[in-house]
């Protein structure tokens, strides 16, 4: 019982991570139709500018916080700015490509700057866990969980409740229309990347003090993060968050159970499982069946 | 108003508009009408910014529109009703009239969206009993409401319709240009492009006869309705003595 306990909370604690990269994904897709296989690389920057800005430089965490944030969105605005509007003929593949190769890049740049060292950083706050009923959680972790619904909360009033949020939208729906409506379509792809990639920011900065940052960290995060936006339903936000929580605790499950070696396969095995059985994911979103 | 001169548009290597000139008066309701594949929407589709690289001029109140993207042709004062709608179905009725005023939002000019949309609501009811529905559970008729409205939202000068009567039962059509007829009596300029010629030419001022993407005929629309050309190629009358003239 302690330990199902415990390991709930690790799933939980990983899914919240996991919910967050995914959102990015899905908030990309939702209005570009691209998958951004860049996005790990984002929160590996997330991360490592958190180490340096928090770690090293001893500024303050919320002010490390902003600036972490502004200096990963700022990199999304260049990537955007530069690697995809520039393309001459857009077409999604070509685009989706384009990410696989800034992933690359990105990891090339990190790797000069921080080196192939591992880093950590200690927790945002240092008191000691909590002991329930026997299983413990770590205070991080409550950090991790308050921190992504909290963002995935702010991103739907931002999309539900403000113009610009429905402005992305309208784009996002048909872009021609919006156009003819008046709404600057390229503002707000552009806008939709500083988000993505701010959402990518944020999961950097949470998961930063429980485990070892280096250059090669993104990579299987950011798949993580995929597998549980396909598992939730891609474009979907809730969708996002649900395959989140549920493929870290599945995760957590399988390691507790069977083996760790496992850890990495089940997020495949599922994803692989929910493309055979339900390609829309747990919530289908009707309208974004376009490949 | 709008002046359009020479106007000539490529899709590839072929020509689409093959030096197209026109002009439309404040206050005019013009009617540019045509067969499938004559070049109608392309037209609209060039005036509206959507083309690049067209040849020619085209400007509006003296303002050369060339090279302008959709957004800034909007905040010039020309808003167009797209073929086929188009309305943001997942979005509920309000919001894509708010949208439409996404312009006058960012203009500061909040106070002039609530009067607008009460200007619409007046002028469409329905809209107001739908205005908490998805505008993809409208009907044909209130989806083509709902892109008038959400046109109107933009405080055009000049209101451009592509195909407004398409796919729309006869009564709802006679209900569209009425409203068209009341918009141009309180003085907004209208450019009507249809394929239901005799419709368009009844309630217009003037019209325009496109074929293959030059300009064939013109004039005042009742002098149009008149003319056995056009009666002959577009409202489908005098059928049999077309034939009986091959056969």
């Amino acid at each position: 019982m302690q330990e199902i306990l415990q390991y709930i909370f690790s799933g939980i604690t990983n899914g919240a991570i996991y919910a967050i990269i995914a959102v990015g994904f899905s908030l990309l897709y939702n209005s570009t139709e691209i998958i951004n296989f860049a996005h790990g690389e984002f929160v590996m920057i997330g991360a490592l500018s958190l180490v340096t800005l928090w770690g090293s430089f001893h500024l303050p965490l919320p002010l490390a916080f902003v600036l972490t944030i502004v200096v990963v969105s700022g990199t999304g605005l260049l990537f955007e700015r530069f690697a995809i509007r520039t393309v001459k003929k857009p077409d999604h593949i070509v685009l989706v490509i384009i990410t696989v190769g800034a992933s690359i890049f990105l990891r090339g740049i990190a790797m000069l700057i921080w080196g192939k060292d591992a880093y950590s950083i200690p927790p945002f706050s240092s008191n000691p866990p909590i002991d329930i009923a026997g299983a413990r959680l770590l205070i991080q972790s409550i950090w991790i969980i308050v921190i992504s619904l909290l963002s995935v909360v702010a991103l739907y009033f931002f999309y539900n409740k403000t113009l610009t949020g429905k402005a992305i939208r309208a784009c996002a729906i048909n872009k021609k229309a919006a156009w003819l409506t008046g709404i600057p379509s390229g503002k707000m792809v552009m806008l939709s990347f500083v988000l993505s990639i701010g959402m990518g920011a944020v999961a950097g900065l949470i998961i930063a003090p429980i485990t070892m940052c280096s250059y090669d960290m993104g990579t299987m995060l950011g798949l993580k993060g995929f597998c549980a936006a396909m598992l939730g339903g891609l474009g979907s936000l809730w969708g996002a968050l649900i395959g989140g929580f549920i493929l870290g605790i599945l995760e957590a499950m399988g390691v507790g159970f069977v083996s760790s070696s496992l850890k990495d396969a089940i997020a495949f095995v599922l994803l692989l499982l929910i493309l055979f059985i339900r390609p829309g994911g747990i919530i289908q979103s009707k309208d974004v069946q376009r490949f | 108003m709008l002046l359009v001169k020479n106007l000539k548009c490529y899709y590839g290597r072929i020509v689409a508009i093959k030096g197209v000139s026109m002009s439309v008066r404040k206050g005019e309701l013009i009617s540019l009408i045509g067969a499938n594949g004559s070049g109608k929407s392309t037209f609209l589709q060039a005036i509206c910014g959507l083309i690049p690289g067209l040849e020619g001029e085209i400007t509006f109140e003296d303002v050369s529109l060339k090279g302008l993207d959709p957004p800034a042709i909007v905040q010039k004062g020309i808003s167009m009703v797209p073929e086929g709608r188009l309305v943001f179905a997942p979005l509920t009725t309000l919001d894509n009239l708010k949208l439409g005023a996404y312009t006058i939002y960012r203009k500061k000019l909040h106070k002039y969206v609530k009067k607008d949309l009460e200007m619409v609501m007046e002028l469409f009811p329905i809209l107001r009993k739908r205005a908490y529905q998805q505008a993809g559970t409208l009907s044909g008729g209130e989806q083509q409401m709902l892109a008038i409205g959400r046109a109107l939202m933009a405080r055009p000068r000049l209101l451009v319709l592509d195909e407004p009567s398409m796919g729309l039962a006869p009564l709802l059509v006679e209900k569209i240009l009425e409203t068209l007829v009341m918009l141009r009596n309180k003085g907004l300029t209208i450019l009507l492009v249809e394929q239901n010629a005799r419709a368009a030419l009844k309630i217009s001022d003037r019209g325009y006869v496109l074929e293959t993407g030059k300009i064939v005929l013109q004039g005042a629309s009742s002098d149009l309705l008149a003319d056995v050309e056009v009666k002959r190629a577009y409202l489908g009358k005098d059928y049999a003595e077309f034939y009986e003239g091959r056969a």
